[in-house]
């Protein structure tokens, strides 16, 4: 599990790395929301490219962060979503929170 | 008929989630799975694991006992089975975006099992128990050199 944040103006890019389950998520929201929560951005980007594997604890997070930036009115992109991860978050409907980009 | 089966009990910690679908994925390539294949068997049993985890022992530890069965037909089957509380609705526990905890839990675990499986029944009983049977047949591929 990793989290690299990227500030660029308003806009925090978080990229995520590893295997997002139930056992990792705690750890990669809290690093989020405290990047979210020391930039107030306008933007929060989620790269999803080094992400290898995930299931609905991803959708728990994309989820809770969602009801996090509503609060400010800030938007959320979810990029370079790997095929298998592409197909959980349709699923779940996540097109209707976030503007969702499939990776190569 | 049964070709292949493995039995595995392992404790209700999260950092088991990882190791037990990669169990089940390694004995499921055993079919020849599309990569495809083996992410939605992967994603289903860590939904099922999580399950056992979150809600069956409420993060207590508990033993979670998982059985792999390969079936002449190119089907796996999968029983999870938990002693932890029980599910008092199935079916509205299997509704999407029911979830009893909140918060960070999407409630799609089901949602997703279905999904990604041909088959998830359910069985469970108030303070004995819970077990989920899944089963997923795999394409067969003709293979190249026999």
């Amino acid at each position: 599990m990793s989290v690299k944040i990227n500030v660029t103006g308003e806009v925090v890019t978080a990229y995520l790395g590893g295997e997002l389950d139930h056992h990792s998520a705690k750890e990669m929201r809290e690093e989020i929301d405290s990047a979210v929560e020391l930039n107030m951005p306008t933007l929060l980007i989620l790269d999803f490219k080094d992400i290898s594997f995930m299931d609905s604890s991803g959708i728990g997070l994309v989820m809770g962060r969602y009801r996090n930036l509503q609060k400010s009115g800030a938007q959320m992109h979810i990029t370079n979503i790997p095929q298998g991860i592409y197909k959980v978050m349709k699923l779940a409907g996540m097109e209707r929170l976030a503007q969702l980009e499939k990776g190569e | 008929m049964i070709t292949n089966k493995f039995t595995m009990t392992m404790l209700s910690k999260s950092s088991n989630e990882s190791f037990a679908r990669s169990c089940v994925a390694a004995f499921a390539s055993q079919l020849d799975p599309t990569l495809e294949e083996i992410s939605d068997i992967k994603t289903a049993v860590s939904e099922a694991i999580t399950n056992c985890i979150v809600h069956a022992y409420c993060e207590k530890i508990g033993k979670i006992y998982i059985n792999g069965e390969l079936l002449d037909n190119n089907t796996i089957k999968l029983k999870i089975r938990d002693t932890g509380c029980g599910i008092e609705n199935i079916s509205q526990a299997m509704e999407p975006l029911f979830t009893t905890v909140g918060g960070e839990r999407a409630g799609l675990g089901f949602a997703v099992m279905q999904s990604f499986m041909d088959s998830v029944k359910v069985r469970s009983v108030k303070d004995k128990g819970t077990t989920v049977v899944m089963t997923k047949r795999i394409s067969p591929r003709y293979k190249i050199n026999g």
